[in-house]
Formats: C-alpha cells, structure tokens, sequence
C-alpha cells in the first residue's frame, strides 16, 4: 500500500507492526511530519480521529492514534512513544483534528504525557490538586485521600501551554481561561438540565454564548485502571454501567472484542438475539432522550410518555436477562441464557404498539408550533466540524455525515437486516431531534425482520472457564445510541487486560457544544445541549 | 411498646422488615414520657410531613434514570406525598444519592446538604451511595456517601428497583413519623 512506503519514506525508522489492520510505530521526533501528512489529501486525507489511547509499555510511555478516512473508510492505526517517564513530551495533533483536545488532555491526566503547542494542558478528570497520574503502572493507589475541599476557581482557571521555538527548545507559559472582564455563568455540576454532573462555565456578551469552557470528573470511577486487575467476564459489568442507557451494547462491544481475540465463533441464534436486544435498547435510549429533551423545553408531558413507553422494553430486559437497566444479558461466547418462550410474542406486541406511539409523538410536539419555533434554525453544527470534532451517532448523521458503524462494520447481524440509515443534511437541533424519532422507526424494522427468523443452534459457545487472551492488541466499534463506541484492549497474556480502553462518544458531543452554541443565546444552551444527547458517565468513564 | 402509630397506606406493619429496629427508636424517642399537647401536635405535623417529602433533582449516574421511572408514570411516586422534586436545595426535605460519588463531587455534594434546611434526610440510593459497589476498588470513588454526608435509609441495588426505592420511601416516612419534631436539631448538638 502506498500510504505506508509514503510514511516510511517520510520517517525510515518507523516500524509497520500490522499489515492487516494498518499499524505503524513511528519515532517522536518524525511523528509530527507524518500526522501532518496522514491529514492532508494527498496522504488519504484521515479526517477522523476517532480515539487516541494513552498506553504506559513499561519502560516507555506511548500514544496510540486510531485514524479513519470517512471517504474511503480505510483505518488506520499510528503509534508513537517516548522514553522520557520524568518529563513525557510529544507533539500535538490537536490543530489537526479538533476532538484531539480533549483526548490529549485526557492522556495527561492519566499518563502525564505533556503535548507542545496543545492549547490548554489542564488536568481533565481528576481534581486539579491530584498527585500522580493514576494509569501509570507504578502509581501508588494511596497517594490521593480523601479530600473535602472545594475546588478553587483559579484551580480550574489557569492554564499551561507548552510551546516549542525555532531552536526546538520547550518553553512553558500560563494563562488564564477567560479574561478579566468576561461574564462567567457557571451551569452545573448540580443543575438538572445538564443531564448528569457535568460543568460548564459559560462566557456570556450579553445573553449570547461567548465560549464554554466544560469541566468533568465529577463522576469519573476510574473504570479503565480498575478493569487492569479485572477479569473479562468481570469487565461486562463495567461496560454496562458507563453508558447506562446503552448498557446492553456497550456490553457488546466488549464480548464482541473478547470474542474476536479468543477467535470463537458465536451461535447465529446468540448473534440475531443481541441484535434484537441492542435495538430495543436504542429505542429504549432514544425515547429517554426525546422525553428529556422535550421537558428543557417545558413540555413534562413528553418526560412522562416516553417513560411510559419505555417501561414495555424495561419488562422484556427483565424478563429475559433478569435486570431492568442493567440487562446483563450477553456474555463472552454468547447469551447467558435463552430467552423466554413469551419474547417473540412480547416483541410482536410491542412492535405496532410503539409505532402508534410514534405517530402520537409527531402530532403532540413535532407539530407542535411553539416547539417548532425553539428547535427550527439554532444550534447548527457543519458537517466538517461534525467530522473534526468527531460527533458520531444521530448527532453526527444529522448534519449528514454516514457514519453508522452498523453499515461500515457490520457486526452481529445486521449484515442480514435491511435498513435506513436516518440522514439529515442541516445539522440543527431541529434536525437532531427528527432523526432519533425516524431512528427509532428504523429499528422497529430491524427487530421486524429478525425476530420472526430466530435460528436454532443454540444460544453460547462456550468458552474456556479461565479467559485468557492471547498476546496482542484488538480494537472493536460498535454503533451505540449515542455513536461511535469503542473498545480497545491490549493484552500480554493473561486473565486481565494489560491495558483497556473505551471510546466515549458523549465526550466529543460536549466538546462540539463549543461550535454549535457560540452565537446562541443562553437560554438555548440547554436544549442545545440536550438535542446532542450525551451521557456523563460515558465521559467520565 | 408497639408501633401503633406509623401508619403508611395500604401497608400492614408486619409486611415491613426491620420493625425491632423503629422500635427501639421510639423506646428511646419517649422514654421520658411527652407532653400530651406537644405529642398531638407532633402527630400532626409529622403526618404531614411525613406524606410531603419532597427530593432533590439529584443524580450521578445509573440509579437517577431508576429514580426517573419512579417518578414517571408507572410508579409515580406523587401517590405518597413525594410529588415534585427541587432542582434547589434549599426547597428540598430529602436528596437522594444516587449514583457513584467521587473524589471530585464529594465537596460539591456536602455543599449541597448543607445548603439544605432543617429537617433533612439523605438516602443512600443503590450499591455505589452505600459502599462504593462496583467501583470500591477505584481510587477516585467516596466508599459510601456515609463517609461524607448522615444517611437515614440505604437502598441497595445496582441500580434498585422502582418497587425497591419505593419501599425505601416509606420507611423514611415511617422515620419522620417517629421523631419528636420539636426536638430535631437540638439532638444533634
């Protein structure tokens, strides 16, 4: 392939580690010259940064960045590293890709790894007053106690940046935020609109969004190093609870990685159920979202129904994996039993129920002019920036980026489903709105035309009763309710993974709040907010 | 003595768990013997206020979309009194924790109780609030909100049912119905 003899060419010390899925190691010092490469047209044009994975090799500290061109949907995996624990420094992308940002802040809240010319290191997650960098392998668990403090806001203000000079000396400088004579609203992280604890400092001129400055970790448990003395059955709970509301997928997505490092092939029957499951769990999540999304706007009619509504997915949940929100229904091999004898009738009855749901819906507040009036026309969100930013799911394809990993990547079996995938081109919130309604029709369809064929061979390959993945790293997307969900693990041989992480899609859906608020005025910043629809633990992780 | 008095709706006493417990509470509670117009008066207001307890939009993770759907319509908790929550602390009688708290929302958290007026109650809703559940082994997560914060019912589940946290509800009316309200903040200091 010529992308990689163009990068050996532009840096010969490089090391191609995988031919399939392309992964090329490339040394820090020619690092910055290849991703700038990597970007442009000529160099395939990778627009998308779709996850940049901080990794602790032991006697190096490395990042892994996951690359996709969304024209050709060509993948590709770039490494690179420093030696350097004491003072890690590498250069930044994120002039490049914009959902680097927050990724690489990410990375030096957990690695330490400092990025030159990245506008704003500032710890992410974790309190600002943190020692040590907790997903180094030798970070002492009982540095940190518990401390009541409230956070300061000069702690939160200051900021450093790393800058690099003609001579290639590295020099430091710190500034602040926002100005002295901005307007600084805070929102949160105790505000019941934000959806969950997030913080968002908000600069205002007036009653127009100025710059919006999100602040997380009030819920970040530290899932990714708890999960480094996990075992993988373990581990499912976990996925289940970082995106409640997509539990069941995100579960998915982590047997479906586990399952594809042992190499084991899942019963067709396991592969239609969990499909099933997954889409009543999209509908479950969108009508969740459409009713919160209706009651910012003041309408707790819509909050009620669509809980309502949801409950009919809650008893089949129940019924067949035995917990409500917390399905835990797949597990490594397969299912972790048969479903009932009532779910095919359960299902069918549900089926032409929620689409006279449907319907109502669209007459009670679609139609609705004063909901019109507040959605038509704010909040825009380009398709480049879609993209820059990294804004997957509905909240992506409603500014008209095809990014449906069901489509890209079939998994489970949705290569066996006819189906839409719900586009918008404009981008509003309008539009994000509409498309998780029409997206909930959708899967409807695909439940349809699977639940009537459920084959019959069984419902799990069972695994080994130890799971130990072979040496090596494996990387899975799924399509989640809120985009895309990623899982890469690193193993070196053992019962736990060496290094785990997940692809948060809500993170970068708060990071676009920037681009798609700025010149809104703030009383719109929560609907806004709400059309994108993230959930905070997912961030957090 | 025998709990004559608390009185929930529909609910005999005997279906409820940990009546030896309330009844040593009202051993202690009385065992000086009550002023026969404070003890009616006391009746009175605990009646309602036992029946218009209303929680705090709190929530952090996976057991607040569990407290929704109590507060939605199959559950709907407005039956017991419970009817609105406050999205300000300070208009609110009870916060439920619910969710994971960590190192960086306990602070946030205390604020929040202490922003909140006398008498007030915590319940600690699901495995996280009451020990750090799934996530104790985590170095950023508060190994139960008892830690921070004085906690009157323990919900426990991850996340509770709907039927569970309303069964958590009552018992904290049954508490409220049991306090000697002329005497709530003087015990304390």
């Amino acid at each position: 392939m010529d992308i990689k003899n163009k990068i050996l060419a532009i840096a010969p010390e490089s090391v191609v580690e995988n031919e399939e899925l392309l992964t090329i190691s490339v040394s820090a010092k020619d690092f910055r010259a290849v991703v700038e490469w990597i970007k442009s047209k000529e160099g395939g044009s990778f627009d998308y940064l779709q996850d940049l994975i901080g990794v602790d090799n032991g006697e190096s500290l490395g990042v892994i960045y996951r690359l996709f061109s969304t024209q050709t949907n060509t993948a590709l995996v770039l490494k690179t590293a420093t030696i350097d624990r004491e003072n890690p420094e590498i250069m930044t992308v994120s002039d490049l890709w914009e959902s680097a940002n927050l990724y690489e802040r990410e990375v030096y809240d957990f690695f330490g790894i400092k990025f030159i010319n990245h506008p704003d290191m500032r710890r992410l997650f974790l309190r600002h007053d943190w020692v040590g960098y907790p997903l180094r392998k030798d970070y002492d668990m009982s540095s940190n106690p518990l401390s009541m403090k409230n956070q300061t806001p000069e702690m939160m203000e200051t900021t450093e940046t790393l800058t690099l000079d003609s001579e290639g000396n590295v020099k430091g400088s710190q500034f602040q935020i926002f100005g002295e004579k901005e307007y600084v609203v805070n929102i949160g992280p105790q505000h019941p609109a934000t959806h969950g604890v997030l913080h968002l400092r908000v600069s205002l001129d007036g009653e127009t969004v100025k710059k919006i400055d999100p602040n997380f970790g009030y819920i970040h448990r530290g899932i990714e190093k708890m999960s480094e003395s996990y075992t993988y059955p373990q581990i499912l709970h976990l996925a289940d609870r970082l995106d409640y509301l997509s539990g069941t997928m995100n579960r998915h997505a982590v047997c479906l990685c586990v399952e594809k490092a042992l190499g084991l092939e899942v019963p067709q029957r396991a592969q239609y159920i969990r499909t099933i499951f997954d889409e009543l769990t999209r509908i479950a999540s969108h009508l969740l979202g459409w009713g919160c999304m209706c009651m910012d706007m003041g309408s707790i009619t819509a909050f009620i129904y669509g809980m309502r509504d949801r409950e009919k997915i809650m008893d089949i949940f129940e019924e067949n994996g035995g917990g409500r929100l917390m399905c835990n229904y797949s597990v490594i091999g397969g299912l972790s039993k048969d479903v009932t004898p009532s779910f095919v009738s359960k299902v069918k009855e549900f089926i032409p129920y929620m689409r006279k749901m449907l319907k109502e819906y669209h007459i009670l507040f679609t139609g609705n002019p004063i909901a019109r009036g507040r959605m038509k026309d704010i909040g825009f969100l380009s398709k480049e920036d879609a993209i820059s930013y990294g804004v997957t799911g509905p909240s992506g394809r409603a500014s008209g980026w095809m990014n449906d990993v069901r489509v890209l990547e079939p998994y489970a079996a949705y290569d066996k489903v006819k189906f839409d995938v719900v586009m918008r081109e404009e981008g509003g919130t309008y539009e994000r709105y509409i498309v998780r309604l029409d997206e909930i029709e959708q899967s409807l369809r695909i439940i349809e035309q699977l639940i009537d064929n459920l084959p019959d061979d069984g419902f799990i390959t069972k695994p080994k009763a130890i799971i130990k993945l072979p040496e090596g790293e494996w990387f899975q997307r799924v399509e989640n309710a809120r985009g895309d969900f990623g899982v890469y693990i690193s193993s070196k041989g053992d019962k736990s993974p060496y290094r785990i992480k997940f692809r948060s899609p809500c993170m970068t859906l708060v990071s676009a709040l920037n681009p798609t608020v700025c010149g809104e005025k703030i009383a719109d910043l929560i609907m806004i907010g709400a059309s994108l629809d993230y959930v905070i633990p997912c961030i957090d992780r | 003595m025998e709990i004559k008095d608390i009185h929930i709706k529909n609910i005999p006493n005997e279906e409820f768990k940990d009546n030896e417990y309330l009844e040593q509470y009202v051993e202690e509670l009385r065992k000086n013997g009550t002023n026969v117009v404070v003890g009616t008066l006391n009746d009175i207001i605990n009646w309602g206020r036992s029946n218009s307890v209303w929680p705090l939009t709190f929530a952090t993770s996976c057991c607040g979309i569990e407290f929704m759907c109590v507060g939605a319509a199959r559950t709907d908790f407005a039956r017991f009194g419970w009817e609105v929550t406050r999205n300000s602390p300070r208009q609110a009688d009870v916060v439920f924790v619910a969710g994971t708290i960590v190192q960086k929302m306990a602070p946030v958290l205390k604020r929040l109780y202490d922003q909140m007026a006398e008498p007030k109650y915590v319940i600690a809703m699901g495995g996280c609030a009451i020990s750090g559940g799934p996530f104790q082994s985590s170095y950023n997560v508060v190994k139960g909100v008892n830690e921070i914060i004085p906690v009157d019912v323990y919900i426990p589940g991850c996340p509770p049912r709907p039927d569970a946290v309303l069964y958590g509800m009552m018992q904290l009316q049954r508490k409220i119905k049991l306090e000697n309200y002329f005497r709530i903040g003087k015990e304390n200091k």
